[in-house]
């Protein structure tokens, strides 16, 4: 590893070129992971100089949107946390199944890998076809492979296990066509997503929907950010909606705590707005 | 001027039963907070931060995101995150790759610490079959915190101190019984006319 080249200072000046010259505001991202990701993109494009680093990000947007893919973690799988999903099967599914039309939406889903997970357990139970599953991120790139819905075969044993201790009966190949080194889900499944670019941290609410989650992207907010997306999701969640977070999230100091309620040990969220 | 101090203690294979000697030396008066990082199953996940507190007698608590650092508390990494430190002296947690084929890594956690701590930083790399740490301790160093690293030959896996002493020059290197007295000792108070640089400083005791 190199001595780091990028210090905090430096990142302070680079968030602010980029808000201004792009509209894009990292500034309330957590600046510990932030730091180490723009030092690996730097390092990695070989860059001479801070300076030149940041004199190719303010002058050259192609470059810029590499940035933004470099800099955001994609790192996400199927029907990661069995535990969780098997909660979705048993606790949730059966209480969305009772409205006539489920919208979901996956904030910051990445290569859309939860999204199919979802579709997954929602045509299991026989409610795909009244879902509308949305996923968004603020990366066009994966955005794009999400929609594709084209993941590495290699890694269809692992969540092959995944399925199965989530609570799944079938074979977990039912769900993909393997061609190569390449596994191709379901048209049954792609058919009810709608995959789109957001950003958390400047775009509006765009619908209503009765399950809302967002698993390990508020880790890279720090506290004021997070309070900000928080009452984003409060404004686009149906009352008695869910909210769902990554395994080491907690809705519990946001501003919106005192009107959700966890269900059981997941981290799961109903909202439940007293009457008045 | 005051100088922020976290002890950050590491390991992989081999390393469960010198942390748990370590940690129960230092006991519940210990004046800096620990960090541990162990390259852990997340099968056991749960487990293991309880099996911790009933052996060391220790108030010992897995790393929550933007919880504040604090001294008399032994925080551990928990499974399949990376743990990194704030400027503010918060935790953050990080999903992104695996690093030396870990999550929790350790060059993670150790640079990261070190760009917050720099020289009040005291890093103990222990026994491990992974190369996970030696980039970290090159970089504690270069930010002038103290670098320690079990002798391998006392070491249950001796792979992962030997990397980091075959790359760089560590400032202790120390067989496994001498590990808990040495480590007590950084939390007792320095002697007033310490010297300037980190090992004078620390190997005094």
């Amino acid at each position: 590893m190199e001595i780091n080249p990028i210090q905090y200072e430096d990142l302070e000046l680079l968030l602010n070129d980029l808000n201004t010259r792009y509209g894009y505001d990292f500034t309330e991202y957590s600046k510990a992971s932030l730091l180490r990701r723009v030092q690996r993109l730097f390092t990695l494009d070989k860059f001479p100089s801070f300076a030149e680093f940041r004199y190719r990000l303010q002058h050259d947007s192609p470059y810029f949107r590499r940035f933004v893919e470099e800099i955001t973690v994609n790192v996400t799988e199927m029907l990661r946390d069995p535990g969780f999903y098997k909660t979705l099967r048993t606790t949730i599914l059966p209480i969305l199944a009772t409205y006539p039309f489920i919208r979901i939406w996956h904030a910051g889903c990445s290569t859309g890998e939860e999204v199919y997970s979802m579709a997954i357990l929602l045509k299991e139970a026989g409610l795909l076809h009244k879902a509308l599953l949305y996923g968004t991120d603020i990366n066009p790139q994966v955005i794009e492979k999400a929609r594709k819905g084209i993941f590495p075969v290699t890694q269809m044993q692992k969540y092959s296990e995944n399925y199965i201790q989530s609570g799944g009966v079938q074979d977990f190949s039912i769900y993909y066509t393997a061609n190569y080194h390449l596994a191709k889900f379901d048209s049954s499944l792609t058919g009810k997503m709608i995959f789109s670019t957001h950003n958390l941290v400047s775009d509006f609410s765009f619908n209503e929907f009765q399950l809302i989650l967002c698993r390990n992207v508020l880790i890279y907010f720090e506290r004021e950010l997070q309070a900000k997306v928080f009452n984003l999701f409060d404004y686009s969640l149906e009352n008695f909606g869910y909210l769902a977070l990554g395994s080491k999230e907690s809705l519990r100091f946001s501003p919106i705590a005192d009107r959700y309620r966890q269900v059981g040990r997941e981290k799961i969220w109903r909202k439940v707005y007293e009457a008045g | 001027m005051r100088q922020d101090k976290l002890v950050l203690i590491a390991g992989s294979a081999g390393s469960l039963q010198v942390i748990l000697a370590v940690l129960t030396a230092m006991g519940r008066e210990f004046p800096i907070p620990v960090l541990v990082v162990l390259h852990r199953n997340n099968v056991f996940e749960s487990s293991l931060e309880e099996l911790m507190s009933i052996r060391t007698n220790l108030v010992i608590k897995e790393v929550e995101e933007k919880e504040r650092v604090l001294p008399g508390v032994v925080y551990l990494c928990p499974a399949d995150y990376h743990v990194l430190v704030e400027k503010d002296f918060t935790f953050s947690l990080d999903y992104s790759e695996r690093v030396n084929y870990s999550r929790p890594s350790i060059d993670v956690t150790m640079c990261s610490a070190a760009d917050v701590y720099g020289a009040g930083l005291i890093a103990l790399l222990l026994s491990g079959g992974n190369a996970d740490g030696s980039d970290g301790l090159i970089y504690v160093q270069s930010k002038g915190g103290l670098t320690v690293v079990q002798s391998p030959e006392t070491a249950e896996v001796p792979y992962m101190p030997q990397q980091a002493i075959l790359r760089m020059t560590v400032d202790l290197v120390v067989p496994t019984e001498e590990l808990p007295g040495l480590m007590k000792g950084f939390g007792r108070p320095a002697p007033p006319s310490a010297g300037d640089s980190a090992s004078d400083r620390f190997t005094d005791s």
